[in-house]
C-alpha cells in the first residue's frame, strides 16, 4: 500500500469538484474493494475522498413511479428494502447472492457498480495485465493461462475479464439508470449499457465516468412486474463469484428480459435475445451469445448459461 | 517408560475423565481473542519492527540483478535484506525448497527479499521499490504430460503375480483418476516474531506444529548450536501439515532481527501460503482391480505420480492400496516427478487422502461391475491381516462394524440403486459411501509434571493446532493423578519443555497423552518414595497407600514435586498393523441443469481405539469430512502451465468449503480400545476424516447423476453436457 492523503467531503458536488482538482484521487465508500486493491498496490491513489457522509443513503420514490437509490445505500439495506423486495425482487435476490453478510453491510450501491474484475492476473502485480498496467499485455490470453472464470463474449485481444457484480446484472435487466454529478456540477443519467464499456484496446477504462465524476444514485423505472428470478451458479454454495448468473423477468404478456453475469466485461443483455424468450433458452442464447469467443477452459459457460436459463424457465 | 507390549486392563478402562466430553480448556481464550497467537505476542515483545517479504515473480531461473536502494531509503525502513546479500542458507533435512539466499530461483514466490520497517504498511510499500532482473529458464509444470511420458514405473512392492491374476480374472477394472494440488489454506498464516538481536541467542515466537524439528532445522539453516535457540508456539491457528517445517517467516524474521538488533515480526502474506509455502501435490493414478465373479478381489495394480521439487518425495498415493483390502496379488508403483512448481509436502493425510480418493471410487465402480452393494463388496474383502505380509495381523480392526453400523444409521438399504433416477424438482439426489483407512503411528513423547499445593502443571513441547491437545492432556493428567480438570494446567509448545511427538500424521493425541501418562507415573513414583510406601492409588485428590489417605496438597508443602519421563514405543509394534478405520456415507443433490453439487447429509462411523474426548474427536472427524468435501467439489490449485505457479492464490480464488456447503454431519465412534497402540489404548483421528471422504461424495454424485467422474475437484463443467436438464 502506498501512502496516501485522506479527506472527508460531505457534499457530492463538492466531492466531485475536489476529485477533479487532485489528479488520481479516488472516492471511498464501503472500502470493501478499494482497500483490498490498495493493499495489493493494484490501485495506488495518492488521495482518498471519503463520501460516506454525503447523505446519499436514502431510497426514495421518483415522480415517474420508480425508485431512486442513493449511491451510499448499503447492499444489505437495499436488498432488505420492502419496496425493492415487492416490486424489484430480481434486485433483492441478486444482492443477497453476492459476497457475505458482513461485506454487504459495508458495500455501497455506487461502489458495487464500480468494483473491479476478479481476473487472477489482475490481482497478481507480478503478471502482465493491460487493465492494471496499460500496454503490459494480458497474461490471461497467453498459452497455459487460467481462464476458467473469465469472459466469453464482448472480449478483446487486450482483455477477457468479466465484471463481477451481481447487483449490476439485476439493474441491467430492470433498465436502471446511473445518476452522476460531474465536477462542473452537471448531472447525467446513463443506462447501464451506456455506463459500462467493453474492454476494446483500453481495458483499464471500464466506464464512461469523467475524471472526478461521482455516482449519486441509481434510478429504477416504474416496476415492470412479472416473474423475476436471479440464478447465480457457482462452485460453492456461498461466498463465491458467479461462474454464470442469469437475471430473468417474465412478464404476463409472454414477453420478458434476460441479462447475464459472469460472461462479459459488463452485464450482458441484447434486445434481440429478449425477443426470443418465448422460444426457449436455446433460441435466447443463440442471439445473446452470438459472437462469443470462449477459451477452451471457459467454453462451458456457453452451455451453462443456456442450461441455467432453461432451469429458470422450467421452474413452476 | 518403555511400552514394550500391549496394554492390559488399566486405569483408563475405568476412567472418570478420559473418554468423557470435556469442552476445550482453551475455548474461552479463543472466543475472547485472548489466546496469544504468534504475530500478536505483545506480551513478550514491545514494538517489534515489521518485516514484509518479496517473492520471486518467475518460477525458475536466476536473479541477475537486484537494486534495493529506493527501498532502503523509503520512510520507516530499518533494513532490507535481499537474497543476493547472503549465501544460500543450508537446507534442513526437512526442507526441499531453499528458504533464502543466493541467486537461484526454484519456484514462484520464493522469498527473495525482506524489508524491515517500523510499520507493516511501510515495509509492504517498500518491497515494491526493489528492482529485480531475472534470467528465466523454462520449467516443467504439467503433471499430465509427465504421466503420459512416463515409461517404466518404479514398483514399490509386488506380491503374487499381478499380470497373471489379471489375465485369468473374471471381472476387471482399469481406470485413471486425477486429484488436484491443494493448499492447507489454514486461517492463521505462517507467522513469527524473532529476537536474535545479539546474534547469539535466538528466541522465536512462532506458529509451528513441531517444536523440536523446527529448532533443529533452525540450527542447521543458520549453522548455530540448537541450544542457543528457544521456540514458543503455544497457539496455532491451523496447520494441516503446512506448519510442520521451518518456513520463510521464521528465517526472514530471524535475519531481520540479527540485522537490525531489534525484534522483528513477519507473517507470510496470504498469497505466499499458496506459492511460497508447501502444498499437497496433485496426482495421476491408474488403478486396476481384478476379482472373481463372487466378488472376491484377486489383484490390485496401482500406479501413481505426483510432483515435487528435486529431492522431495511428492504425494505417495499408493500406500493404502497395499493393505486396506484382501487380495493375493498386488503391485503398487509411485513416481515423484521433479517439477518446478512450489514445494509439495505433507498435508493432512499425506498420500492417504489422495490415494483413497481414487481407490474408493474404484471400489464403487468394481462393486457396480459385480452387481454388488458397495458396502457388501467391502465387507467381503475385509482382511484381518496385512495382505502383503499375512503374518502381520491388524492389532484391532473393526472396519466391517463401521460399514454395518453406518449402513444401518444412514438407512443405506433404502437407497435408490439405479443411478440418475431419483429426483426432487430440479435436483438429482444420490447417496454414496466409501471406506477410510489411516495408519496409527506413534512417536516417542516426553512431558514433565509439577505438583505443588495440590495443583498440577503439565509441560510438554506438544502443540495444539486447534485439535484439542490442551484438553486431552489435562484429562490424561487429571485421570492419572486422581485430580479434577480444574486442578491441572497444561503448558504446550515451548522448546524449554520435554520433547513430544508434536502434531502431525495423526500421531499427536495418542503419543503425547502417553508421554504425559509416563510423566505422571514418574511423579507418582516420587510421591510414593516420599511417603515411604511401595505402591499407592491416586484418587479424589488423595494418595491412598497402606490404609492411609494423604491429600496431594499435603504430600509436599512449600515445595514442588516433579515427574518427568518420555514414553518410548517398543519394536513389538512393528510386528503389527495398527490402523484406524471408518466408513463415510454421504447424500448429495446435483442440479439436473447446472451441475451444482450440494451436500445434504453425512455420517461417519469411526474405529480409532479409545476416543479420549468425543467432543474434540468429533471436531476432528467432521473437520476432515469438511476438507474432504472441499477436495471433492471445489478445492484445487489452478496451475498456469506456462508461467508455472498457482494462480488462485487467495481465499476468494481457492475455494474451501464454507458454512453453506456443510449441512448435517453425524459421527458415530465405535467403542474400541487398541492396547497395542498406547497405554491409553488410543489412536489418532485427525486425518481419518479426510480419508475416503472425497470418494464418498464422488460416489454419491454418481448415484445421483449416473455420470462417473474421476477428476477432482468435481466441478460442474466436467459433467455439464451429460446432465439431463428437464
Ligand atoms: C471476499 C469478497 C467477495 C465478494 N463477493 C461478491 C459477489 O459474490 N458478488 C458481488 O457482486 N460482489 C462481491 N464482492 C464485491 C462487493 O460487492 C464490492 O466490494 C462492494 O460492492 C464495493 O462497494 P464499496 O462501497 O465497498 O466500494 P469501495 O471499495 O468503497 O469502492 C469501490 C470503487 O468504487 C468507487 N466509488 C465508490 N462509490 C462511488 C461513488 N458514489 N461515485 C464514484 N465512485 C465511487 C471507489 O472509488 C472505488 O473505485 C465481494 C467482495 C469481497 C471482498
Ligand atoms: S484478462 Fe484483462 S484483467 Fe485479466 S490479465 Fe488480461 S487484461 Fe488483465
Amino acid at each position: 500500500m502506498k501512502a496516501f492523503s485522506y479527506e472527508r467531503i460531505d457534499d457530492a458536488a463538492q466531492a466531485a469538484a475536489r476529485a477533479f482538482e487532485v489528479p488520481g484521487s479516488k472516492f471511498i465508500a464501503g472500502g470493501t474493494n478499494l482497500l483490498d486493491l490498495m493493499k495489493h498496490e493494484i490501485e495506488v491513489p495518492p488521495h482518498l475522498i471519503d463520501i460516506t457522509r454525503t447523505g446519499l443513503d436514502d431510497i426514495t420514490e421518483t415522480g415517474e413511479g420508480g425508485v431512486r437509490i442513493g449511491a451510499l445505500v448499503s447492499n444489505t439495506a437495499l436488498a432488505a428494502n420492502e419496496r425493492i423486495r415487492c416490486d424489484y425482487p430480481v434486485l433483492s435476490r441478486a444482492l443477497f447472492s453476492g459476497a457475505s453478510g458482513q461485506l454487504r453491510n459495508k458495500a455501497s450501491t455506487g461502489g458495487n457498480l464500480l468494483q473491479r474484475t476478479r481476473c487472477p492476473y489482475f490481482y497478481d502485480t507480478a503478471m502482465p495485465c493491460n487493465k492494471r498496467a496499460p500496454g503490459a499485455g494480458c497474461a490471461a490470453l497467453d498459452e497455459g493461462a487460467d481462464t476458467r472464470q473469465l469472459g466469453v463474449i464482448g472480449t478483446s485481444e487486450h482483455c477477457i475479464a468479466t465484471h463481477p457484480s451481481d447487483m449490476a446484472v439485476a439493474l441491467r435487466v430492470l433498465d436502471a439508470e446511473v445518476e452522476t454529478i460531474t465536477p462542473q456540477g452537471q448531472t447525467r443519467r446513463l443506462t447501464l449499457d451506456e455506463f459500462y464499456r467493453l474492454p476494446g484496446d483500453t481495458p483499464d477504462v471500464e466506464n464512461v465516468l469523467e475524471p472526478g465524476e461521482i455516482i449519486t444514485g441509481v434510478v429504477l423505472p416504474a416496476p415492470v412486474g412479472g416473474r423475476q428470478q436471479y440464478y447465480k451458479v457457482r462452485d460453492r454454495a456461498s461466498y463465491a463469484f458467479a461462474l454464470v448468473s442469469v437475471a430473468l423477468i417474465e412478464t404476463d404478456d409472454g414477453k420478458g428480459r434476460v441479462a447475464l453475469g459472469g460472461v462479459a466485461h459488463k452485464p450482458w443483455r441484447r434486445d434481440e435475445a429478449d425477443a426470443e424468450l418465448g422460444n426457449g433458452a436455446k433460441a435466447v442464447m443463440a442471439k445473446l451469445l452470438d459472437g462469443a469467443r470462449p477459451t477452451d477452459e471457459n467454453a462451458y459457460k456457453l452451455t451453462l448459461a443456456e442450461r441455467t436459463l432453461a432451469a429458470l424457465l422450467a421452474k413452476e | 517408560m518403555d511400552f514394550n507390549q500391549s496394554a492390559d486392563e488399566n486405569l483408563f478402562d475405568h476412567a472418570r475423565i478420559i473418554g468423557k466430553p470435556h469442552t476445550r480448556v482453551d475455548g474461552a481464550l479463543k472466543v475472547t481473542g485472548t489466546a496469544p497467537y504468534a504475530y500478536e505476542r505483545h506480551d513478550v515483545v514491545e514494538n517489534p519492527l515489521v518485516g514484509y517479504p518479496l517473492g520471486s515473480s518467475i518460477a525458475k531461473g536466476h536473479i541477475t540483478r537486484m537494486d534495493a536502494t529506493a527501498a532502503r531509503n523509503a520512510e520507516g525502513v530499518a533494513a532490507v535484506i535481499t537474497t543476493l546479500d547472503i549465501d544460500e542458507l543450508p537446507r534442513a533435512e526437512s526442507n526441499v525448497a531453499k528458504l533464502f539466499g543466493g541467486d537461484m530461483i526454484e519456484h514462484y514466490h520464493q522469498a527473495i527479499a525482506v524489508v524491515v520497517a517500523d510499520t507493516l504498511e511501510q515495509a509492504r510499500a517498500a518491497t515494491s521499490l526493489i528492482e529485480v532482473e531475472y534470467e528465466e529458464i523454462p520449467g516443467e509444470f504439467d503433471l499430465d504430460d509427465a504421466w503420459k511420458r512416463l515409461q517404466d514405473r518404479d514398483v514399490v512392492s509386488h506380491v503374487g503375480d499381478v499380470d497373471a491374476a489379471f489375465e485369468s480374472a473374471e471381472i476387471t477394472l482399469d481406470e485413471t483418476y486425477y486429484t488436484a494440488s491443494q493448499s492447507h489454506a489454514m486461517m492463521e498464516p505462517h507467522a513469527t516474531i524473532a529476537d536474535w538481536c545479539d546474534g547469539k541467542n535466538m528466541t522465536l515466537w512462532t506458529s509451528n506444529q513441531m517444536i523440536e524439528w523446527t529448532r533443529q532445522a533452525l540450527a542447521t539453516t543458520f549453522e548455530i548450536d540448537a541450544d542457543t535457540i528457544r521456540l514458543e508456539s503455544p497457539y496455532i491457528g491451523g496447520g494441516f501439515g503446512g506448519k510442520l517445517w521451518l518456513r520463510a517467516d521464521a528465517v526472514l524474521a530471524a535475519l531481520g532481527s540479527r540485522e537490525t538488533g531489534r525484534p522483528v515480526k513477519v507473517a507470510l502474506p496470504r498469497s505466499f501460503i499458496f506459492n511460497n509455502a508447501t502444498h499437497r501435490s496433485g496426482t495421476v493414478q491408474r488403478l486396476r482391480i481384478a476379482a472373481n465373479r463372487d466378488g472376491r478381489i484377486t489383484a490390485f495394480d496401482h500406479a501413481a505420480i505426483s510432483h515435487t521439487l528435486p529431492g522431495g518425495s511428492g504425494e505417495d498415493a499408493v500406500n493404502q492400496t497395499r493393505c486396506f483390502y484382501a487380495g493375493e496379488n498386488r503391485r503398487v508403483a509411485h513416481h515423484a516427478i521433479d517439477m518446478n512448481l512450489p514445494e509439495s509436502a505433507d498435508m493432512r493425510a499425506p498420500g492417504e487422502a489422495s490415494g483413497l480418493a481414487a481407490l474408493e471410487i474404484a471400489m464403487d465402480e468394481m462393486a457396480e461391475k459385480l452387481g454388488m452393494d458397495p458396502v457388501e463388496f467391502r465387507i467381503l474383502n475385509d482382511t484381518q491381516v496385512n495382505p502383503e505380509e499375512p503374518s502381520k495381523r491388524y492389532s484391532d480392526r473393526h472396519f466391517v462394524e463401521c460399514l454395518r453400523k453406518g449402513a444401518e444409521g444412514f438407512n443405506w438399504s433404502a437407497r435408490n440403486t439405479t443411478p440418475g433416477s431419483k429426483r426432487e424438482g430440479q435436483w438429482l439426489i444420490g447417496q454414496g459411501m466409501a471406506g477410510a483407512y489411516r495408519g496409527a503411528p506413534t512417536l516417542d513423547s516426553g512431558a514433565r509434571v509439577r505438583l505443588s499445593e495440590g495443583r498440577l502443571i503439565v509441560e510438554t513441547d506438544m502443540t495444539d493446532i486447534g485439535t484439542g491437545s490442551y484438553t486431552i492432556i489435562a484429562q490424561t493428567a487429571a485421570e492419572t493423578m486422581g485430580l479434577e480438570m480444574d486442578d491441572v494446567e497444561v503448558r504446550l509448545g515451548n522448546s524449554a519443555y520435554p520433547a513430544a511427538s508434536g502434531s502431525g500424521g495423526q500421531m499427536g493425541a495418542a503419543s503425547s497423552t502417553a508421554g504425559v501418562y509416563a510423566a505422571c507415573v514418574a511423579l507418582q513414583g516420587e510421591i510414593t518414595k516420599r511417603l515411604g510406601v511401595e505402591s499407592a492409588r491416586f484418587e479424589s485428590g488423595q494418595v491412598v497407600a497402606g490404609g492411609k489417605r494423604v491429600a496431594l496438597r499435603d504430600v509436599a508443602q512449600n515445595e514442588e514435586l516433579v515427574g518427568e519421563d518420555t514414553l518410548h514405543f517398543g519394536d513389538f509394534k512393528d510386528e503389527l498393523e495398527i490402523g484406524t478405520f471408518a466408513a463415510h456415507f454421504v447424500e448429495v443433490a446435483v442440479h439436473a441443469y447446472t451441475g451444482e453439487t450440494r451436500l445434504r447429509r453425512t455420517l461417519s462411523v469411526v474405529d480409532a481405539g479409545r476416543i479420549l474426548n468425543p467432543v474434540t474427536a468429533r471436531s476432528q472427524v467432521i473437520g476432515g469430512m469438511t476438507m474432504a468435501t472441499g477436495a471433492a467439489l471445489t478445492e484445487g490449485l489452478n496451475i498456469d502451465s506456462q508461467r508455472g505457479y498457482f494462480t488462485n492464490h487467495d481465499l476468494a480464488g481457492y475455494e474451501i468449503a464454507v458454512h453453506a456447503d456443510i449441512p448435517e454431519q453425524e459421527v458415530i465412534f465405535l467403542d474400541t480400545q487398541d492396547g497395542a497402540s498406547t497405554p491409553l489404548k488410543a489412536k489418532g483421528v485427525g486425518e481419518l476424516g479426510i480419508c475416503g471422504g472425497a470418494a464418498a461424495v464422488a460416489n454419491a454424485m454418481y448415484n445421483a447423476t449416473g455420470i462417473r467422474l474421476r477428476d477432482y475437484p468435481m466441478t460442474l463443467d466436467r459433467m455439464l453436457d451429460r446432465l439431463p436438464g428437464a
